[in-house]
C-alpha cells in the first residue's frame, strides 16, 4: 500500500503549503537538518540498483548512497537519513512543501523543472536515456517497429512525454498506458498488457529483475532521449545546494585520485596536494560549505567514491551489470566530471 | 413586529435581544472563518512565490504532449493541458454514468431478490451482499483487474466470441458500426415509435380511468419502439454495415475497442454499490406496511402489480435519499481508478498534467470543484425526483 501512503503525503504537502510562511522558509536547510539530527531524503518507491529496501528495510542504490554520502559529510554518521519513498507524481510537491529536504530519486534534470518548479539539480550522478524493453518472443530488432503496440509507463514522468515524442516524429501509433506506480506499470507489462513497457535504460535493467521470468525480455538498443539524473533542492538555499552538489563532487574527485573506501585511511598520509585537500589535510575547504574539515573523507570512508558506488548497485558488482559507458570519468571515455577541489 | 407592539414592549438593551445577540454571534462566525480562509490563500501564495512556484493557470494553455488512451474528444500529444482536462472529465463522466444506470438495476434486483420467498435466492443475494460490502472497494478493483481481466489472452490468441467480437488482454473489441445514408430514417422511426408508445401509454391509462378495459400496454410498446424502427430499417435496405477489427501487427486494428482498465473499474463499480442499494431497497420495501400488500391482494392485484403499483410507489419515497448518497459515492469513487490506470480525471489531470506543470494548489482545487459541481448537479436532480415522488399533503 505505498500508493496509499504517497498519495496521503501528497495531501499532506500540499497541505503544508497552505501552513505560515515562517515554518519553513527554506532558505536554512543545513540548519534545520543538523537540528533535527537526521536527513530526510525522498527516495524512489522500488527501483533496483536506484532506491529500494531489502526484507530488512535497509535501503541501497546510487540514490540511496548520495544521500547517506550527504549524510556521512554533516554527521559523519551515513545511517542518520529517513528515506521517504515517493511516486514520481507526488515526489516534487514533496521537495517544494519542505517535506524532504533532498530529492535523490532518478529524477530527469529538465529546463521546465528549474525555471517553473522552484527546483534546482545539483548534478547528475547517473547518465541515462530512455529505451523500450519487450518479450523476446516478438523478435523484433529496434522500437522503430513498435507501430501499433500498448506501452506500459509510470505516469508524470519524463518518460511519457518522450515517448510521445518519439512516436509523434516517426508518424506511429501506439496506446500509451499510464500507471501512478511503477511496480503497477511493470506488473500490467509482465502481466500482458502491454507489449512494451518503457523507462530509463538503467530503470528497464532494474524492472526486469522483478518481472517473473527475467530471461523472456529483451531491452531495444535505441535510445531515444536524454536523461541526466540527479539530485535536486529547493531553489534560494545556495549553501543547502552546495553541500548536495560537493557530495556528488567529492565522490568522483575521490575516484579520480585513486581514493577508495578501504584505503581513504592511508591515503590521509598521501603527499599528492590534490588527495590532501580533499581529505582535509590541507586547508579547510569544509569551512565554506558549513561542514566540518574532513567532510569528504567521511564521505568516502562512509559510502565509498563514485566508481564503488557504482560498481556496488547498478555495475559489475551488482544483479544490473550496467556498462560504466557515459558514467565512466572523463578521463576514462566517459562524461563524469568534477571541478577540483581547491 | 408591528409599531403598536413596539410600544407596548419595555425598552431593553439590543445585546439582551436574542435576536440581536444571534447576527453578532453569526457575524463573528463569518469573520473568523473567512479570516482563516483568507489567511490560507494569503499563506499558500507568499509560500508558492517564495519557492517559485507558478500561482496562476498559465498551464491551461500550454502544449500537454503525453498521450491518453481513451478519449471521447479529440485529443493528440499536441493538446493543450486544458484538453487533457476535459478528456480526463468525460472519461469521468462515463464511467460514473453507465456506472450509475447499471448499478440501479442490479442493486434493486439484488434488493427484491433478498426479500424474495425462495430460501436459496434470498441466502445468495444475501451472501452477496455482505460480501461485496463488507471487502475494500480498492482491493476489489485490484481483483477484477489483476485476477480476472489480466490473464486474458494476448491479441494474437484472443477468444473469438462470433460476430466480429474479440476478447484478450488488450480488451473487448467490437465491430464499429457504419451508418449508410438510409439510417437517419431509422432513427426518425425509433424517435417516433418511442413518442407513439408514449402517448398509447397516456391513452391506455385514460381509457382505463373511465372504462375500466385494460390495454396491452406492454405488448403495443414493444411493437412501437422496436417493431416500427425494424421495419423502417428493412424497408431503407438495411443502411448499417459493421467495421471488423482485423489482427495487424500487435493488436486489431479498426473495430471499437472496451479498454480493460475501464471494464475493471465498471465492474468494481457496481458491483460494491450494488451492495449497498440493495440494502437500501429492502430497507425501502419492509418500510410499506404488510397490511399494505394485504390490501392489495385482496382487492385481486397479482404479487407483480401490488409490487409495481402498491409497495414500490410508496418504499420509493424511503429509498430516493440515500439512493442519492450511493449515486455520489460511485462518482467519488470512480477516483481510484488512478490504481488500475484508467485516465479519468484524477489519473489525468491531477496526476500527469499536474506533476508536468508543478501547479499542485491550482489543479487539486480544480479537480476537487468539478467533484464539488458534479456532485451538487447530481444531487439537485434527485432532489427535484424526490420531491415529485414524495407524498404531497394537503
Amino acid at each position: 500500500m505505498k500508493a496509499f501512503a504517497a498519495t496521503f503525503l501528497a495531501a499532506v504537502t500540499i497541505g503544508a503549503l497552505l501552513a505560515p510562511a515562517q515554518a519553513q522558509t527554506g532558505s536554512k536547510t543545513l540548519e534545520l537538518v543538523k537540528q533535527k539530527g537526521f536527513l530526510t531524503c525522498g527516495s524512489n518507491t522500488g527501483l533496483a540498483g536506484f532506491g529500494l529496501p531489502d526484507d530488512k528495510g535497509n535501503w541501497t542504490g546510487v540514490d540511496v548512497d548520495l544521500c547517506r554520502g550527504v549524510a556521512a559529510a554533516i554527521f559523519g554518521d551515513p545511517t542518520k537519513v529517513k528515506f521517504i519513498p515517493l511516486t514520481a507524481k507526488d515526489r516534487f510537491t514533496a521537495l517544494q512543501s519542505g517535506e524532504i529536504d533532498m530529492l535523490s530519486r532518478n529524477g530527469t534534470w529538465t529546463q521546465s523543472r528549474e525555471a517553473e518548479l522552484g527546483l534546482l539539480w545539483a548534478g547528475v550522478n547517473y547518465f541515462d536515456g530512455q529505451g523500450f524493453m519487450i518479450r523476446k518472443k516478438l523478435n523484433l530488432a529496434s522500437a522503430l517497429e513498435l507501430s501499433g503496440a500498448s506501452i506500459c509507463v509510470q505516469q508524470g514522468t519524463t518518460t511519457e512525454l518522450n515517448m510521445a515524442d518519439f512516436f509523434r516524429t516517426k508518424g506511429m501509433k501506439y496506446e500509451a498506458v499510464a500507471f501512478a506506480d511503477i511496480n503497477e506499470a511493470v506488473k500490467a507489462y509482465d502481466s500482458g498488457r502491454c507489449d512494451a513497457y518503457t523507462t530509463d535504460a538503467s530503470g528497464l535493467y532494474g524492472s526486469r529483475l522483478k518481472l517473473v521470468n527475467p530471461d523472456e525480455h529483451v531491452v531495444l538498443p535505441e535510445i531515444i532521449s536524454k536523461e541526466p539524473l540527479g539530485p535536486a533542492v529547493r531553489q534560494g538555499d545556495d549553501q543547502w545546494f552546495n553541500v548536495v552538489r560537493w557530495t556528488h563532487y567529492a565522490m568522483i574527485n575521490a575516484e579520480e585520485l585513486g581514493v577508495t573506501k578501504s584505503n581513504v585511511d592511508e591515503q590521509l598520509k598521501s603527499p599528492n596536494p590534490e588527495v590532501r585537500r580533499l581529505l582535509g589535510g590541507e586547508g579547510d575547504f569544509g569551512k565554506g560549505l558549513g561542514l566540518p574539515k574532513d567532510w569528504a573523507y567521511r564521505i568516502v570512508k562512509a559510502v565509498g567514491n563514485y566508481g564503488e558506488v557504482f560498481n556496488r548497485n547498478v555495475g559489475e558488482g551488482s544483479p544490473l551489470k550496467i556498462k560504466r559507458g557515459l558514467n565512466a570519468l572523463w578521463s576514462q571515455g566517459g562524461i563524469q566530471y568534477a571541478p577540483p577541489v581547491r | 413586529m408591528s409599531d403598536a407592539q413596539a410600544h407596548l414592549q419595555p425598552r431593553v438593551s439590543p445585546l439582551n435581544n436574542p435576536a440581536v445577540r444571534g447576527y453578532i454571534y453569526q457575524g463573528v462566525l463569518i469573520l473568523i472563518v473567512g479570516f482563516l480562509g483568507w489567511e490560507a490563500i494569503v499563506n499558500a501564495s507568499t509560500n508558492m512565490r517564495v519557492r517559485g512556484i507558478p500561482t496562476d493557470f498559465a498551464f491551461w494553455d500550454r502544449v500537454a504532449s503525453f498521450d491518453i488512451n481513451q478519449s471521447l474528444i479529440e485529443y493528440t500529444a499536441a493538446s493543450t493541458y486544458g484538453r487533457a482536462f476535459w478528456v480526463g472529465l468525460w472519461n469521468t463522466l462515463l464511467v460514473s454514468a453507465l456506472g450509475v444506470v447499471l448499478t440501479t438495476f442490479l442493486g434493486f434486483f439484488i434488493g427484491v431478490a433478498r426479500l424474495s420467498q425462495n430460501f436459496v435466492v434470498a441466502k445468495l443475494a444475501m451472501i452477496y451482499v455482505e460480501v461485496l460490502r463488507n471487502t475494500p472497494l480498492l482491493l476489489q478493483l485490484l481483483f477484477w483487474y489483476n485476477a480476472v481481466l489480466k490473464p486474458l489472452p494476448n491479441p494474437r490468441d484472443s477468444i473469438s466470441l462470433g460476430a466480429g467480437i474479440y476478447l484478450n488482454n488488450r480488451g473487448l473489441v467490437l465491430p464499429e458500426p457504419q451508418f449508410a445514408p438510409g439510417a437517419g430514417f431509422v432513427l426518425a422511426a425509433a424517435v417516433a415509435g418511442v413518442l407513439l408508445a408514449l402517448g398509447f401509454r397516456f391513452f391506455a391509462r385514460r381509457r382505463q380511468a373511465q372504462t375500466g378495459q385494460i390495454l396491452p400496454v406492454g405488448w403495443v410498446s414493444l411493437g412501437l419502439v422496436v417493431g416500427l424502427p425494424a421495419l423502417v430499417f428493412v424497408l431503407a435496405g438495411a443502411p448499417l454495415s459493421f467495421n471488423v477489427a482485423l489482427l495487424r501487427g500487435f493488436n486489431f486494428s479498426g473495430g471499437v475497442r472496451v479498454l480493460p482498465e475501464f471494464v475493471a473499474l465498471l465492474l468494481g463499480l457496481v458491483l460494491y454499490t450494488a451492495a449497498f442499494i440493495a440494502e437500501i431497497v429492502r430497507a425501502g420495501i419492509l418500510s410499506v406496511q404488510h397490511g399494505q400488500t394485504e390490501a392489495a391482494l385482496a382487492l385481486g392485484l397479482t404479487r407483480a402489480q401490488t409490487l409495481k403499483l402498491v409497495t414500490m410507489p410508496q418504499a420509493m419515497r424511503v429509498i430516493i435519499p440515500p439512493l442519492t448518497n450511493q449515486y455520489l459515492n460511485l462518482t467519488k469513487n470512480s477516483s481510484l481508478a488512478v490504481f488500475i490506470g484508467y485516465p479519468d480525471l484524477v489519473q489525468v489531470f491531477a496526476g500527469t498534467v499536474l506533476n508536468q506543470t508543478g501547479a499542485a494548489v491550482q489543479v487539486i482545487a480544480i479537480t476537487m470543484a468539478v467533484y464539488l459541481v458534479i456532485s451538487l448537479v447530481t444531487a439537485l436532480i434527485m432532489n427535484i425526483y424526490n420531491r415529485r415522488k414524495a407524498l404531497v399533503e394537503r
